[in-house]
């Protein structure tokens, strides 16, 4: 469960330490000398245009992508080729995608159960009353019996949220988590998100959302080429961008409506 | 309630239509008959045709097995009258005289009974599985495991109950210790009839112990030996399939070439071929004075030759399991034999349920072959039977009702998979 520290105690404490990222797909340099520090209870919003590396850069923190160079440490341990970190980094790092990615041959609540049983060795009962918990907490507590075909996308993703948790992690990732939705349903996971980064979670969200990122975000990472161009506070990033490339983009996505 | 909302609104009202019945699409018999069967000239062509090929077939057919077949009498006199040309019938008396033989084989006639009730205590084992849904859980398991050792007391007296009994409730009881936290009652019946329950028919089948005649392998036949050796060939084909074809998608090299010459290798060659080597040359790989028997070697051949087309069809539903399912369970901190077999196999596995089952069904009917090796399966000892002098001249009674028997068993794995098609039909992407 989430510790319920208020939003402005951001610990100085940091909990995601990337030095010197380097990745290669092939011959392609998707990611360029990254360096970022996440502290504890920290909410990052990393935006960039297509292909800018975000989805990696995010991926490789939970070792779903394996980097060549640097160094990243979550929550102390360093993720190299040792299945037992990975593993226990895993267990501390929750991710949403941006197509939900639900078990499909499972009711919505065997989706939130199956992993605390299966990799916490949590006993049924205790498992489930976690999963109707947090069911109830993204606000679909009687959609539990129901397989994730039956169910709406926004309704999807909120599963997934609560799949995420029932793992307790320590820090979510999110990788475009609305991107897939239609306008109605993004509202509903977008508040459920909100709830959640103002009970205290260290989020790192890849997302188009720029309200969303106005209003939740503490820092802003602002990502092209596979390099972190600028890094700034969402209030200056969105009125005062110091590089002309994240004011070009600012426009760019400003101007097409996504600002709320 | 919505119109009070809309009545307030300044903007045009609007209200939805009435829903309408959906068009009438039978007009009756005559109808459906013109719309089907005779709505143009080629359809009325085919339609006649097809009729023509019904009448010409049927009829004889029911005139031969029914009308004019000789079904009482325990002796051939029963049947002579048909060989004398008056008419043209069935002697279904050969097949009555006959049938034990055609079931069990050379298995003495006085120990046939541990045949039936093995397989009593299979279909027992099985049932929950087999009818998950139908009652509540655990009620669904006693009600079997008393209407089972009733059944077992009743025809065979109170030891073989006893024993059904115990097997029967030995899933139930063991769901209910600590064990059960993570395995729920079907599971434990599937490790039950993937380890005690061989165990007991291997004992009842083989006897030599509990004052139980020898029967040796050697005496096995008919659709007991067909039933024994599809029974094991479908249960280690399926698991040894999913290995392999986990084995040719691994991203280990000498893992991956190892079953990919070996899925090559057997699909390369013709089952009797396999069943050749099986019986000639294990021996001769095999130290010196090892006793290796037959069935056993069938039961290999058959198993490894199948397991490599299983897992062709495994690999199939494997590559249609999106990516995103793989990174879902890794990032929620699975590992691989756990993400496998809880995730990623129970969605492949439904997805070509229907390849797995006719995999099923070729290898049930294959094991027709084992003849080549000296085994006695349900058609070679129709075949014996036809060679007898006493009874010469009914083959065709012999093959129809060796046919029907293997259609029987086909056709109700063919339906078992529908219906198990539909139950998974809601839970798919
Ligand atoms: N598995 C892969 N193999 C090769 N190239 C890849 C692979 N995955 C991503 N890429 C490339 O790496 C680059 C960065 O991809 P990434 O998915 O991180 O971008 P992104 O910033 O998330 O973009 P988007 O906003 O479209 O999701 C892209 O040019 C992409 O084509
Ligand atoms: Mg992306």
């Amino acid at each position: 469960m989430p510790d319920t520290t208020a939003p402005e105690q951001i610990t100085s404490e940091p909990i995601i330490i990337i030095s010197e990222l380097n990745k290669w797909f092939g011959e392609f340099h998707v990611l360029k000398e990254i360096n970022l520090t996440v502290k504890k209870g920290e909410r990052v919003v990393i935006c960039g245009p297509s292909g800018s590396g975000k989805s990696t850069l995010i991926r490789c923190i939970n070792r779903l992508e394996t980097h060549q160079k640097g160094k990243i440490t979550v929550d102390g341990i360093e993720l190299i080729d040792n299945l037992k970190n990975i593993d226990h980094v895993r267990r501390e790092v929750g991710m949403l995608f941006q197509n939900f990615n639900l078990f499909p041959h499972l009711t919505v609540l065997e989706n939130c159960t199956m992993s605390p049983i299966w990799i916490k060795k949590v006993p049924l009962a205790e498992a489930t009353e976690l999963a109707q918990h947090y069911l109830e907490r993204v606000k679909i507590p009687d959609l539990a019996d129901k397989y994730p075909s039956q169910i709406s996308g926004g309704q999807q993703q909120r599963v997934a949220i609560a799949r995420c948790l029932c793992m307790s992690p320590k820090i979510m990732l999110f990788d475009e988590p609305t991107s897939a939705l239609d306008p109605e349903m993004i509202k509903e996971v977008l508040d459920v998100m909100v709830d959640l980064a103002e009970s205290g979670m260290t989020m790192i969200c890849v997302t188009h959302e720029m309200g969303f990122a106005r209003t939740v975000a503490d820092r802003i990472i602002f990502m092209d080429g596979g390099e972190i161009v600028e890094e700034n506070d969402p209030e200056t990033f969105f009125h005062h961008p110091e590089t002309d490339r994240a004011g070009l983009f600012l426009g760019q996505i400003l101007s097409h409506g996504f600002d709320e | 309630m919505t119109e009070k909302i809309i009545g307030k609104n300044p903007l045009k009202e609007w209200k939805p239509r009435p829903d309408l019945p959906p068009p009438v699409r039978d007009f009756g018999l005559s109808g459906w008959l013109r719309k089907n069967l005779f709505s143009s000239a080629g359809n009325t062509f085919f339609t006649l045709i097809g009729i023509t090929i019904i009448w010409l077939t049927v009829p004889p057919f029911i005139q031969w097995a029914v009308i004019n077949a000789a079904w009482l009498g325990d002796n051939r006199s029963a049947c002579d009258y048909l060989l004398e040309g008056e008419k043209n019938g069935a002697c279904w008396v050969f097949i009555k005289v006959r049938l034990g033989m055609f079931m069990y084989g050379f298995y003495p006639d006085p120990e046939r009974w541990r045949v039936n009730f093995a397989l009593c205590l299979l279909a027992l084992g099985a049932l929950p599985i087999l009818t998950t849904g139908l009652l509540e859980k655990n009620l669904r398991r006693i009600v079997y495991l008393i209407a089972g050792a009733i059944v077992c007391t009743v025809f065979f007296g109170p030891f073989p109950g006893l024993t059904a009994a115990m097997f029967l409730s030995a899933p139930l009881l063991l769901s209910f210790t600590p064990l059960a936290r993570q395995i729920p009652v079907r599971g434990w019946n599937w490790i039950f009839l993937f380890t005690i329950y061989p165990v007991i028919a291997w004992f009842l089948f083989t006897g030599g112990i509990f004052g139980l005649p020898y029967v040796d392998t050697h005496q096995w036949g008919g659709m007991f030996l067909t039933l024994v050796i599809a029974g094991i060939g479908i249960a280690a084909s399926l698991p040894i399939g999913i290995l392999l074809a986990l084995g040719r998608r691994s991203s280990m090299p000498v893992t991956k070439t190892l079953c990919v010459c070996f899925i090559e290798l057997i699909r390369g060659v013709p089952l009797i071929s396999v069943l050749f080597m099986a019986s000639v040359m294990l021996p001769l790989l095999l130290p010196e004075g090892t006793h290796f028997n037959k069935l056993l070697r069938a039961l290999i051949g058959v198993a490894l030759f199948y397991a490599a087309y299983m897992a062709e069809v495994v690999r199939g539903g494997l590559a249609a399991i999106p990516k995103g399912q793989y990174e879902a369970a890794q990032a929620l901190g699975w590992g691989y034999w756990k993400m496998m077999g809880l995730i990623i196999l129970p969605q492949a596995l439904r997805l070509v349920i229907p390849g797995i089952v006719n995999t099923f069904l070729g290898l049930f009917k294959d094991t027709t072959l084992v003849a080549v090796i000296g085994l006695m399966d349900m058609l070679g000892i129709v075949k014996t039977a036809l060679a007898d002098t006493d009874w010469l001249g009914f083959p065709k009674e012999a093959y129809v009702f060796a046919a029907l028997t293997y259609w029987v068993f086909c056709f109700s794995m063919s339906r078992y998979s529908m219906s198990l098609e539909k139950r998974f039909r809601v839970n798919r992407r």
